[in-house]
């Protein structure tokens, strides 16, 4: 247990020090609410949508923390390239335990950055129905943030250097958050982009979260709690034996 | 006297491509025993296989009296090791560094606190404890990492190039202090360098080792009296000839070697 602490507190104080790259972080959201948020607005109230600040920000919420989370997981490759990773793997601690402390590590500095940006939201308008819903608000953010640390662990340990990071994004990280529902309703959708929002289990994350806020939602809360559990369970399978395999 | 490594008919092949080719040798508890080689020879993928980090292809390793593939955790809890490339955190002091190692090897506040203190005094990095690591010099990295492989009382110490890259002072400063150390808690050193003289001040018995395979080893007297020359430095080129090396295997990885030796 002490492995993971100890990685988890490592994680926390090179976020918390890095304080231009944690503002740098909020840039995205808030160009997304600004341009997207405001820009779609009319037309969304017009096509019978409502307010769309009111769908949009758990969709920003949620892109926050899983680009925050998976690029914390994807860090182990720096770890890689500047050697700290073999003062970690020699040492006598189960490799699932450090693990699971990158993956909480990266879970909770990428809550705090959501967090940021939830007031954000609260700033642009974002109006939640009532404060009751934010312990299941944070469950779901919770959820979003393991999954999305673990992929990055279970990516990071294949890979030894950078190079490989643009297709990561370009083809991963990206579509993961454009085909979740973060921007627009999962309804009425053509039936290979449904299929598509359908598998991605971050579509629940975004529902789940946005039934926390709101209400309404398009699966059932229960559903979108255990496909993200069932999710994470099986990253977390795969990132331990990516682990268990790495030989510096 | 009791050995506390010993290897036998030790293999670790990269597809066809043997770095280390069947090995077999053994250190005594308390030795200062030198692992000599020109680049790309097989020390550092020995040293990896001895702490852990590689798997063997074949061949059997015994670390103060356990299999580094099926007891893990025993043999890791045994030993220090100071890479050959750096391996801090930057980003952390230097008291956090050494915290972060013993809170990993499963020491307790009051234990591990003063012995940090105790290490970093011994290191001269007391007064820099709050210091990031990132503003350090390459020597000082080096002394914070030799302290830090020594926290948790290992039995043996493994120095993979210790002295790369260090002035002479800093360098005379290192090698009396791990000489005291074996001295006086009888920490087994097995070393690299390429610093033949370091070699003849401490080493008790050297090995020398060229294309994955383990040319001689003996004391330094009868190293040299087999090669019949007068110095360890000639010693060392009539065994390995004199072609310069390239070192073989993953070019990219070299490279990333050498841009650490130059950040440092």
């Amino acid at each position: 247990m002490n492995g993971i602490y100890i990685l988890w507190l490592r994680q926390l104080k090179r976020f918390i020090r890095k304080k231009a790259s944690i503002v740098g972080a909020l840039g995205q959201p808030i160009i997304f609410l600004l341009a997207i948020g405001f820009g779609l607005s009319p037309i969304y109230a017009k096509a019978g949508g409502g307010n769309y600040i009111q769908f949009l920000a758990p969709g920003i919420i949620v892109m926050s923390v899983l680009f925050t989370s998976i690029f914390t997981g994807l860090e182990i490759i720096w770890d890689k390239q500047f050697g700290f990773l073999k003062e970690t793997l020699v040492a006598p601690v189960p490799r699932m335990h450090i693990l699971l402390g990158k993956v909480l590590g990266g879970a909770t500095v990428a809550m705090i950055q959501g967090t940021l940006v939830f007031f954000i939201t609260l700033v642009a308008g974002f109006r939640p129905a009532s404060l009751a819903s934010l312990p299941l608000a944070f469950l779901f953010l919770f959820l979003v943030a393991i999954l999305s640390s673990a992929m990055g662990a279970a990516i990071a340990a294949r890979l030894d250097d950078m190079q490989g990071f643009p297709l990561i994004f370009n083809f991963l990280v990206q579509p993961l958050f454009f085909l979740s529902g973060a921007i627009f309703p999962l309804r009425d959708l053509p039936t290979a982009l449904s299929f598509l929002t359908k598998i991605n289990p971050f579509s629940y994350g975004v529902d789940g979260l946005r039934y926390a806020f709101s209400g309404a939602h398009v699966f059932s809360p229960m559903v979108s709690i255990s496909v993200l559990v069932g999710v994470t369970l099986i990253m977390l399978a795969i990132g331990a034996y990516q682990f268990s395999r790495i030989q510096l | 006297m009791e050995n506390i490594i010993e290897t036998k008919g030790v293999t670790k092949k990269y597809g066809d491509f043997a770095a280390v080719n069947d090995i077999s040798f053994s250190v005594q508890k308390g030795e200062v025993f030198a692992f000599l080689g020109p680049n790309g020879a097989g020390k550092t993928t020995t040293i990896k296989m001895l702490t852990t980090l590689v798997k063997p292809t074949s061949g059997s390793i015994i670390i103060n009296g356990c299999d580094p593939m099926r007891q893990q955790h025993q043999v890791r809890a045994s030993f220090g090791i100071v890479f050959q490339d750096p391996s801090l955190d930057n980003e952390l002091t230097a008291y956090e560094n050494m915290q972060f190692h013993a809170i990993l090897y499963g020491l307790q506040k009051p234990m591990y606190h003063e012995r940090i203190l105790d290490l970093l005094r011994l290191v001269e990095l007391y007064d820099r404890r709050d210091s990031f690591v990132k503003n350090f010099s390459g020597g000082m990295k080096r002394r914070l990492e030799i302290a830090r492989g020594l926290l948790h009382h290992p039995k043996i110490l493994f120095l993979d190039e210790p002295t790369i890259g260090l002035d002479p002072q800093t360098r005379n400063h290192i090698w009396s202090y791990i000489n005291n150390l074996n001295k006086k808690e009888h920490v087994t050193i097995f070393f690299t360098t390429h610093h033949m003289e370091e070699v003849e001040r401490i080493a008790q018995r050297i090995a020398i080792i060229d294309h994955g395979k383990i040319l001689i080893i003996g004391t330094i007297e009868e190293i040299l009296q087999k090669a019949g020359v007068n110095k360890l430095e000639d010693a060392f080129i009539t065994l390995t000839g004199s072609t310069m090396r390239e070192e073989q295997g993953n070019v990219g990885l070299n490279q990333m070697r050498i841009n650490n030796k130059l950040m440092r």
